[in-house]
């Protein structure tokens, strides 16, 4: 890591901008692209202020076709440069799936490292926000099952930033899931009680300049005995939050990087607490958390205590009215941790 | 030098669109070319689909600046038809304004108007037959206005309350009324298209007399589903009416961001083969004869038509952006085509139909009706105050039934509302 003596308070989105500033300015190749994110900065800001900075042919706004937006990313990248495309919600990545699936995962090992995809399409995802089944879903699952595919999921403006100048870096794609639910503040499941902003939260001080946190590379974000908890996203400030209230000494870790995994800090985790709770917010059937579950019973059975627990979302699509119902929120974790420590 | 350059060739330079006005610039809108109303001629509608071809480049207009109705597009409805159009409009914008404050108010989360494209829905469901089936996008409501959807049930599902018969599933305004031959609107882009061709491919197939149409603004013409609709209309002379409601703006990207730079987007009829119209879509009667020729071909087996109607999206896209970021708040004053109920009212009156007087009390009339509406949907509750749907109709609808793990998390659904609140019941 290099020298990184300044810090300051940013949200998410600040620190997602301060990434793309410092590397486009150390990187002529990176260009932004996506719907509104050239003048206007992005619906949520994440670019606001790079096309004054960098001009109209390094940030740009696109047509209203994911499509196009991920296949001239995939061309761009077969030139030699390193775009970094935005797909304005999760949601609507769904018309570009081929140009991620069938051609940028696999461009690499078709044309046996002639051609890359060295793309990372960042994309807001997850819910909270009554955003309704189109601005809500968390489709990580989809991405983690395609080879060549590499899915990574901030928790903090700290880690945003130095994942995601990681993933600019990485010469393979990156699909880079922000949850928006914490661009302003740690969420924390409390949907009842306001959320403190990144400006008082420990994790919202992001060093200045560059700096890089490698990818498959998990963070514990607290050390315990009682039980491992595997989580990713909003739901590690959910997962702090009720076993702070219950205090139970649980070891939590924030994955960060799903592919790639950081499996040895896993299984040392569950190893020595004997007891595995799993959360995703993501609808559970098929979900990452099977993979988790599958990982941990092959690696550490003989040191499980008790069945892996996962809590998620419903295997329903995301509703309205009926979020917090959905929402794998502090009553869904408090039950499954109270299970675990029974066992 | 960089690989690739070589020094007797200029280098290449990539064009990015960029509008002629942004925030604090004085609108100027000279360079938009504005025929003169009933100057278009007005083909047969069984005629063949090239002879359409230049009104793609053209605009149809029926209104002229003395408000009086000219040319072979006077659709020559009756004083009772004008009045009828004019007021559904009007309650359309009243609809809009009062669900825009509701939301400012928190009683939900999200609301989007359509102000000055009221025409765009407002004359195509009068023009079409009540059975039509319609592939609307988000901003037509005016379609379920015209066609006597109940206000209350609208507003029920606006504040996803016990009520709503979507049942709080779906972001507000996107509606289904099945009952109102009205598709169940998706927030994802473009996707209606397709299945509208599909409605009615399937209406052909059967021997059916009902058409379909579909609505989609400028900015989603970029997606591939509309090219794919296009190109199976066109193959299969599908009965299908696309409308493109090109209002300038998708979000904060001009239309230029779809192609508008290089041509008209009814053009996109040329490349395929099949008619296309380009229609002042501010002027409500060019809307109507438009949507009229062009819903006659298709009943006719004469096959799809594309209509783009050139308008202006007078606010913001929705509650979530402040158009005065990205765009001159002149626009909107300096639109030439000015506004559709205003055209209309101006209209009647050159036709002694209509006065600002009885305007005015229809406002009054309206904004009331609006408003009894609101209160009686206010009673089955709004977003987020416990008036919802019950918990277990979360799970329903999944599937036709209910497997073993939706009814596992039903109840582990209700198990947590009891846990955190104890004194709780289910409806």
């Amino acid at each position: 890591m290099s020298e990184t003596p300044f810090v300051k308070k940013l949200n998410m989105i600040e620190a997602i901008n301060d990434a793309l500033d410092v590397m486009m300015a150390r990187d002529s190749n990176i260009v932004v692209m996506g719907e509104d994110v050239g003048y206007f900065g992005g619906v949520f800001r994440a670019t606001a202020g790079l096309q004054k900075k960098y001009g109209r042919t390094r940030v740009f706004d696109t047509p209203i076709s994911e499509c196009g937006i991920i296949g001239v990313a995939v061309g761009m990248g077969a030139y030699g440069l390193r775009p970094v495309p935005e797909i304005q919600f999760a949601d609507y990545i769904y018309p570009g799936l081929d140009q991620l699936v069938s051609e940028a995962a696999r461009l690499r090992y078709r044309s046996a490292g002639e051609f890359t995809a060295p793309i990372t399409v960042r994309s807001p995802f997850g819910g909270g926000i009554f955003g309704g089944q189109t601005h809500s879903q968390s489709p990580e699952a989809l991405f983690t099952h395609v080879a060549g595919l590499k899915t990574v999921i901030p928790s903090t403006p700290h880690d945003a930033k130095g994942l995601l100048i990681a993933a600019i870096e990485d010469n393979d794609p990156v699909i880079f899931f922000e949850p928006k639910r914490i661009y302003n503040g740690p969420f924390n499941g409390y949907y009842d009680k306001p959320v403190e902003p990144w400006s008082r939260h420990k994790d919202g001080a992001v060093p200045e300049g560059y700096y890089r946190i490698p990818l498959g590379k998990a963070r514990v974000v607290r050390e315990g005995e009682a039980l491992t908890v595997l989580a990713y996203g909003t739901m590690v400030h959910v997962a702090e939050a009720v076993l702070a209230e219950k205090g139970v000494d649980a070891e939590i870790i924030d994955l960060r990087t799903l592919v790639p995994l950081d499996i040895e800090t896993i299984k040392a985790s569950v190893e020595k607490t004997g007891k595995c709770l799993i959360i995703h917010e993501a609808t559970r059937t098929g979900g990452f958390g099977a993979e988790l579950s599958a990982l941990v019973q092959e690696r550490c059975f003989y040191h499980l205590e008790a069945p892996i627990e996962r809590v998620t979302g419903f295997d329903t699509p995301y509703p309205h009215s009926l979020e917090w119902a959905y929402f794998p929120g502090p009553v869904r974790i408090g039950e499954a941790v109270d299970r675990l420590l029974k066992a | 030098m960089t690989e690739g350059t070589r020094s007797n060739l200029p280098p290449l330079q990539l064009h990015v669109p960029e509008p002629k006005f942004r925030p604090g610039d004085a609108v100027d809108y000279s360079h938009l070319v504005i025929p003169p109303a009933g100057a278009q001629a007005r083909p047969d509608e069984g005629c063949a689909a090239s002879e359409t071809h230049p009104l793609c480049l053209d605009l149809v207009r029926v209104l002229g600046d003395d408000n009086r109705a000219v040319g072979p597009w006077d659709p020559k409805l009756d004083p009772e038809s004008l009045r009828r159009m004019l007021r559904l409009m009007a309650l359309t914008r009243a609809f809009d304004d009062r669900m825009y404050r509701g939301q400012r108010q928190g009683k939900t989360s999200f609301y989007m108007k359509c102000t000055g494209e009221e025409a765009t829905s407002i004359a195509p469901a009068m023009a079409l037959a009540s059975d039509d089936m319609v592939f609307p996008s988000y901003r037509q409501q005016g379609i379920l206005i015209a066609r006597g959807y109940p206000m209350v049930d609208m507003i029920n599902q606006i504040y996803s309350n016990k009520a709503d018969k979507l049942k709080g599933r779906q972001l507000p305004i996107m509606y289904s009324a099945k009952e109102a031959s009205f598709f169940s609107i998706s927030g994802n882009l473009a996707t209606q298209y397709p299945q509208a061709v599909g409605w009615a491919m399937a209406s052909a197939i059967k021997g059916d007399t009902r058409i379909a149409a579909a609505w989609l603004g400028e900015g989603s013409t970029a997606e591939g589903d509309f090219h794919s609709a296009m190109t199976f209309a066109a193959v299969y002379n599908a009965p299908v009416v696309f409308n493109v409601v090109n209002n300038q703006w998708a979000i904060s990207s001009f239309s230029g961001f779809a192609g508008a730079e290089r041509t008209t987007f009814a053009a996109r009829a040329i490349g395929y083969g099949i008619a296309g119209l380009r229609v002042d879509g501010n002027d409500p009667l060019a809307v109507y004869a438009a949507t009229r020729w062009a819903a006659n071909r298709a009943r006719a087996n004469g096959g799809p038509t594309l209509i783009e109607h050139f308008t202006y999206r007078a606010e913001g896209h929705s509650t979530s952006d402040d158009p005065g970021q990205y765009r001159s708040v002149q626009e909107r004053s300096e639109w030439p085509l000015g506004d559709p109920i205003a055209r209309l009212a101006a209209h009647l009156e050159a036709l002694g139909e209509w006065t600002p007087d009885a305007h005015a009390a229809m406002d009054l009339e309206l904004a009331e009706q609006v408003k009894a509406a609101a209160k009686a949907a206010e009673a089955n509750g709004v977003l987020g105050h416990g008036l919802h749907h019950p918990f277990r109709t979360l799970f329903e609808d999944v599937f036709e039934e209910l497997p073993w793990h939706l009814k596992e998390q039903s109840e582990q659904a209700i198990r947590e509302r009891r846990i955190k609140w104890p004194e709780w019941k289910e409806d």
